[in-house]
């Protein structure tokens, strides 16, 4: 939609600049969101459509399987250049676009504890059954709690996992060992 | 025709009053309801969760207690937002306006019931609509070629995408990508795989579930994990008979739903705009034609009624495009839809004449899942209230549990829980650049038949991309398509003149960026 105001040829050139921001308009830029959220879309963009074209395209007649994700590769590459675009209007202070794409506290334990939650639920699920796996990932996942405690932690997965072997195990009959040795599956 | 719509509609309560229907829409309003009281989750991440409950069972009970689960949660939410002034569930941020300094006047219990009658009003419009609106929909869609489905297609994901929250550019990006990921897998014409680098596991291509689950549940406690901030019980207490709202509250509210039903059909009827935007426009509305609008946000009682009746009457409206046309409007119907493709059915306008049961049984179990809600609500009110007290502490990691084991049993694939990590981190790092991951399941479930009728199309018309503006019907949605643009061009590139409505008194929604609705563009101008 901004579009127009278009005019330089995507981040890759801005990112090199960013190097030695040495006006206060580039260093502007740097911390605007939209810059990156553009800059992220054209790299996505860019990595579906030079994978999609190595498939066959066709014609527009008959569409080969490379057709459409080309498509939608090169319509990415062309939003996320449009939003990016929109960041290099300047913005007024304190406004959305001018935040740091950092929350202000990160929490970068508890983030780490949600993603390896499910790791360690593929892991200890797939070579311990059920309860371990499920213990596991509870326990994990509640670490990342500022206030939790080895105690409350211990209770909580206890309980989760009582609760949810007895719900998915037994009512919903899915089909997970509740423990097993080394991968039985 | 009102004569085969009254006697489909009793076939629909027979469906749904069968004890095995009757009893999973009641597990779901029940579980719905319970899992939108609590704080941080949203409907996305309801449904999503629950989804996986639902692969055991046939598909009328799954579909019923789905759509259980999805009122549930609203019902539930509003709870949340007018005794906690946290707008878990976005069309609730309106209702938080006022609903919470009713609250603080010691008049939170008199919302919440006026909010209960409310919402089965709207709702019970919402539902008459869907049963005289859907058969003349589903009579008009059977006579589309591949040519208008796709355009139509095209009308709801660009529908869904601008017209929700955000940036509307943002929006279509998160469309873009959510058609991509639906394209990854063994292509279905020619049987090629796409995108799955040389792992056998994405020949299916990804799950719906794992992405829902990454986006919605896991990409959300990211971000709300330490974040919560304390909440206030002071006001929670509430008791049964709290909740009689007295003659003159009822002679107040009375108009207000009247108006707040209109606008939420009105908003239904248009593809895209879901609850949130109807209840917007409904609170704008009522203050507009109130004689004391400078009052609002001091705990009137239309301005809780209003938007929650709009909320409500939209949400079954929304059902209508869903089950008649089979192209969801939001996220949420998105999710529905996908319920019913895993149970393996092929949604789309056939879909009422060869599942009657599932399409009038749906219907029959709205109005019955309304009035176990009403039931529900009164005397469980006390049991909500101390529910609302677990910390996210508690939540959260029980959730990934639900979110881990649900993955799994949706294939008994562990692959797939892995699928959820990768998800779940992209989700996050799309929220923290400002995108909404909503529409990306809306081009999840609609890419491939989006696709599909896009071939199918080419073919017939020989290559000729012209069909779409050639053919009438087509021709007219491609223009309704244009028309959506320019309007959202004209909103971008005009000045903004005021503040959004909730701007203002929102106080300090703790949860998550996504909460506010920063953009609405179709408030009436002020």
């Amino acid at each position: 939609m901004r579009a127009k105001t278009f005019n330089t040829n995507g981040p890759e050139d801005g990112r090199e600049e960013i190097v030695q921001p040495s006006t206060s308009l580039l260093r502007d830029l740097v911390r605007k969101k939209d810059f990156y959220s553009g800059g992220l879309m054209i790299l996505i963009g860019l990595g579906i459509a030079l994978k999609g074209s190595t498939y066959r395209l066709g014609s527009l007649m008959h569409m080969g399987p490379g057709f459409m994700p080309t498509a939608l590769g090169v319509l990415l590459v062309l939003l996320g250049m449009a939003i990016a675009a929109g960041a290099l209007v300047p913005a007024e202070a304190g406004s959305e676009e001018t935040q740091s794409i950092l929350p202000e506290n990160p929490q970068w334990w508890a983030w780490f504890c949600i993603l390896m939650s499910p790791v360690l639920f593929v892991f200890f699920g797939r070579y311990f059954g059920m309860a371990p796996g499920t213990f596991a990932c509870v326990f994990i996942a509640a670490l990342g709690d500022r206030t939790a405690t080895w105690k409350s932690t211990i209770i909580l997965s206890t309980v989760v996992t009582v609760f949810g072997v007895a719900l998915f195990s037994y009512f919903l009959q899915v089909p997970m060992p509740i423990f097993t040795w080394g991968g039985g599956l | 025709m009102i004569s085969t719509a009254l006697s489909d509609l009793w076939f629909g309560f027979g469906v749904a009053l069968e004890p095995h229907n009757l009893m999973w829409c009641f597990v779901g309003v029940l579980v719905g309801n319970m899992v939108g009281v609590l704080p941080g989750m949203g409907p996305l991440a309801t449904i999503s969760i629950l989804l996986p409950l639902t692969f055991g069972m046939k598909a009328v009970p799954a579909i019923l207690m789905l759509a259980g689960i999805l009122y549930g949660g609203q019902y539930g939410g509003a709870i949340c937002s007018i005794l906690l002034n946290l707008p878990c569930h976005p069309p609730h941020a309106v209702t938080c306006l006022d609903g919470y300094p009713m609250t603080k006047q010691g008049r939170g219990g008199v919302a919440l019931g006026v909010t209960v009658i409310a919402s089965f009003i709207g709702a019970s419009w919402g539902i008459t609509e869907m049963i005289f609106l859907s058969p003349l929909l589903v009579r008009a869609a059977l006579q589309f070629g591949p040519a208008e489905v796709c355009s139509l297609m095209l009308l709801g994901l660009l529908a869904g995408s601008t017209l929700a929250r955000g940036s509307p550019l943002k929006g279509v990006c998160m469309t873009v990508l959510g058609l991509f990921l639906g394209s990854i897998g063994t292509d279905l014409e020619t049987g090629s795989e796409r995108f799955t680098f040389g792992l056998t596991e994405l020949d299916d291509g990804v799950e719906l579930i794992a992405l829902a689950l990454g986006l919605f549940g896991v990409a959300e406690f990211m971000s709300s994990v330490n974040q919560m901030s304390p909440i206030n019980m002071a006001y929670t207490n509430v008791r049964l008979r709290d909740m009689r709202p007295t003659l003159a509250d009822l002679k107040r509210s009375f108009f207000p739903m009247c108006r707040g039903t209109i606008v939420g059909s009105l908003c239904s009827l248009i593809p895209g705009t879901g609850p949130t935007i109807a209840s917007f426009v409904a609170y704008a509305a009522e203050k507009k034609v109130s004689k004391t609008p400078e009052k609002f946000g001091t705990g009137m009682i239309e301005g809780v009624v209003c938007p929650e009746t709009a909320t409500h009457s939209s949400i079954q409206g929304d059902f209508i495009p869903t089950m008649s046309l089979g192209i969801p409007g939001d996220a949420v119907m998105a999710l529905l839809l996908g319920a019913l493709m895993i149970q393996g059915i092929v949604p789309g306008p056939q879909l009422i004449s060869q599942h009657p049961d599932i399409f009038w049984g749906l219907v029959a179990s709205f109005w019955i899942g309304n009035i176990i809600l009403v039931i529900l609500n009164v005397p469980l009110i006390g049991i909500w209230c101390k529910m609302l007290a677990i910390p996210y502490r508690f939540l959260y990691p029980s959730a990934m549990f639900f979110v881990c084991i649900g993955v799994y049993a949706a294939n008994n694939d562990f692959f797939q829980v892995g699928e959820v990590v990768v998800l779940g981190l992209l989700g996050y790092v799309l929220l923290r650049l400002g995108f909404h991951p909503a529409p990306v399941v809306l081009g999840f479930v609609l890419g491939p038949r989006f696709e599909e009728n896009f071939r199918r199309a080419m073919l017939i018309a020989r290559g000729d991309i012209t069909v779409f503006v050639t053919r009438p019907i087509s021709a007219v949605f491609v223009a309704m398509c244009v028309l959506l643009l320019a309007t959202q061009l004209y909103f971008r590139l005009r000045p903004p003149k005021i503040k959004p409505v909730a701007a203002g008194g929102e106080g300090s929604p703790p949860i998550s960026p996504q909460m506010s609705p920063q953009q609405i563009p179709v408030t009436p101008a002020e």
